[in-house]
């Protein structure tokens, strides 16, 4: 490759840096301006303060955003370790057992990923408010499933398909047995594909809006990104950007720190079921 | 019989809630009136297609799910081929950045452009007012194009990156040998483009292009958080959501659920008919 090519992928890759990180930067930085900043109309703070990190973290909005990010952390991790418990018992039937339903399960996955999120809700709000569930964790989590469920399926059998299961037996003829071949040869085999489909929907859930702010009316229940999308400020004299942005921060910050310690694998699992032939 | 449950459940938390809503649709029924529920048969769907504000949010859908999908497929390709390229040395970099805008909660990236356009915390207007038309006290959020532009950056900006994964994918799926066939024939970088690499990856191009129009149909987080319908900018999501959770007609809501509902399934069936998109092909079940 000539110098001058090279110099060119290098503009091309530093663009993109620019595309990914630029929305993120600018958040970051509204979040360090304080009251006086910002209306400054400048991309960086005059100068720098983490008043917002203190009204949503010790001050006034942290009764708001706080119980918000435990029900996040919460309903989110419950979904995700339901739908991968699931999800396994189904990819592992899908990837070795041949039976009719198999299509039927990969279709009706296919079916319920696409589904409107927003048709689900209606019916859900007047049945959660009938029985009970309205504004409890049980009932996001319930719903998140329709969301993690289907991917879960997908990205799991995927990976699930390309593990030799033949060594299973061949660890038999070597003398293991069921339980020991299970354990010693399949799951540190299928592990990585479990874990990698975990962080994909736990993204997922961690993303959803749509329920939360519909299935939700106190902060018993409500996820950050509702709690987000209807704070108004602590008074409505209060202009809430500041503290908007610092708490799109935190939010942010386990998503990014998933993403640079495992990139690989969740390239990997978004575009393995996908387009592998 | 391992499957069983995960079946079960999806069903349970899809299936079951849709004919809910189909039934519930077919009532005049508001929360704060309960004692005036009278079955209406189709009557709501009626109010419903006959009103303009229907028409108004599906033209508004329609519009975005066009632009974006269209702008994201193109953008999405440039992205997959600098990174299918691209130097060793910065490929990791490259796609632990690439995955960012995917993994952002979309609520967070909507504020994030939201902020920046605003009129009193936004830094465009100053960066931009060189451009004839914009200066300090140009409103973004003040009407209908602007702001459904706006609405289609932040979207762009957040799904691209995902497209452009799958169509990485793809690329790689494309057999070097009949690029260098092509080369060693004296195709050009252009017609070993459209004659070679983009046929090869129809696939994959097609399982990009029916998810995301699928997505961006259901287009809703960003909405309500940068305009919250105002100006003319109504989702057919948001309509719904309006019509159920803020007004608590829940039988109009759910027709507009319903048919929102059958609005997806009509894309998705014709993109699966009209375009042959082979999902078991795609998704390595041929």
């Amino acid at each position: 490759m000539s110098r001058r090519e090279k110099t060119w992928w290098w503009i091309a890759g530093v663009l993109i840096l620019l595309y990914c990180l630029f929305p993120i930067a600018w958040i970051i930085s509204l979040s360090f301006k304080g009251a006086a900043d910002i209306a400054n109309q400048q991309f960086l703070p005059t100068e720098a303060t983490t008043e917002n990190y203190s009204t949503i973290l010790t001050g006034s909005a942290s009764d708001l955003f706080l119980p918000a990010l435990r029900n996040s952390f919460g309903i989110c991790l419950i979904a995700t370790f339901i739908s991968c418990i699931l999800a396994m018992f189904a990819a592992y039937a899908i990837a070795r057992l041949d039976f009719p339903g198999k299509k039927l399960i990969l279709s009706a996955a296919l079916a319920v990923a696409i589904f409107p999120v927003i048709s689900i809700v209606t019916p859900l709000f007047n049945l959660w408010r009938e029985i009970g569930l309205y504004d409890t964790w049980l009932g996001l989590i319930i719903p998140y499933l329709s969301l993690t469920l289907p991917i879960s399926i997908w990205t799991m059998s995927a990976f699930f398909r390309e593990i030799p299961w033949e060594m299973e037996q061949a660890a038999q003829v070597d003398g293991a047995t069921t339980w020991q071949a299970f354990r010693k040869v399949i799951v540190p085999l299928a592990a990585p594909g479990v874990f990698t489909t975990a962080i994909i929907a736990f993204f997922i859930a961690w993303n959803d809006f749509a329920y939360g702010i519909s299935l939700t009316s106190t902060s018993r229940a409500r996820p950050v990104p509702a709690a987000l999308g209807l704070f108004s400020g602590a008074s409505q004299f209060v202009d809430p950007t500041g503290a908007i942005a610092a708490a799109a921060v935190v939010v942010t910050i386990p998503v990014v720190l998933l993403v640079l310690l495992f990139q690989r694998r969740i390239v990997a699992g978004l575009t393995n079921g996908a387009v592998k032939g | 019989m391992l499957a069983g449950p995960a079946f079960v459940v999806m069903m349970l938390v899809t299936a079951y809630p849709i004919l809910q809503a189909v039934w519930y649709s077919l009532f005049n029924y508001r929360l704060t009136d309960p004692e005036n529920r009278s079955f209406v048969g189709l009557g709501n769907y009626l109010v419903i297609l006959t009103d303009s504000l229907w028409w108004q949010a599906v033209a508004v859908t329609v519009l975005i799910t066009v632009v974006t999908v269209v702008v994201e497929l193109v953008l999405g390709f440039a992205l997959a081929l600098v990174m299918s390229k691209a130097l060793q040395a910065i490929r990791p970099i490259l796609r632990a950045a690439i995955l960012i805008p995917y993994a952002v909660i979309t609520v967070v990236s909507a504020f994030s452009w939201q902020f920046a356009f605003n009129i009193t915390t936004g830094f465009v207007n100053s960066w931009l007012s060189w451009l004839p038309g914009i200066g300090a006290d140009t409103d973004w959020f003040g009407g209908k194009w602007t702001s459904l532009l706006v609405i289609c950056l932040a979207e762009i900006w957040k799904t691209t990156p995902f497209i452009s994964l799958l169509l990485l994918a793809g690329l790689a799926q494309v057999p070097d040998v009949l690029q260098e066939a092509a080369q060693v024939d004296g195709a050009t970088w252009w017609q070993r483009m459209w004659r070679v690499t983009i046929p090869n990856m129809k696939a994959a191009i097609m399982v990009a292009l029916l998810f995301r129009s699928l997505d961006a149909f259901r287009i809703f987080d960003s909405i309500f958080v940068m305009t919250a319908g105002a100006n003319g900018t109504e989702s057919v999501s948001f309509l719904a959501y309006r019509q159920t959770i803020s007004r608590v007609e829940i039988g109009m809501g759910s027709a507009v659920s319903v048919l929102l509902f059958l609005c997806v399934v009509l894309i998705a069936f014709s993109f699966i008919k009209g375009f042959k998109v082979d999902l078991s092909q795609a998704r390595g079940e041929g």
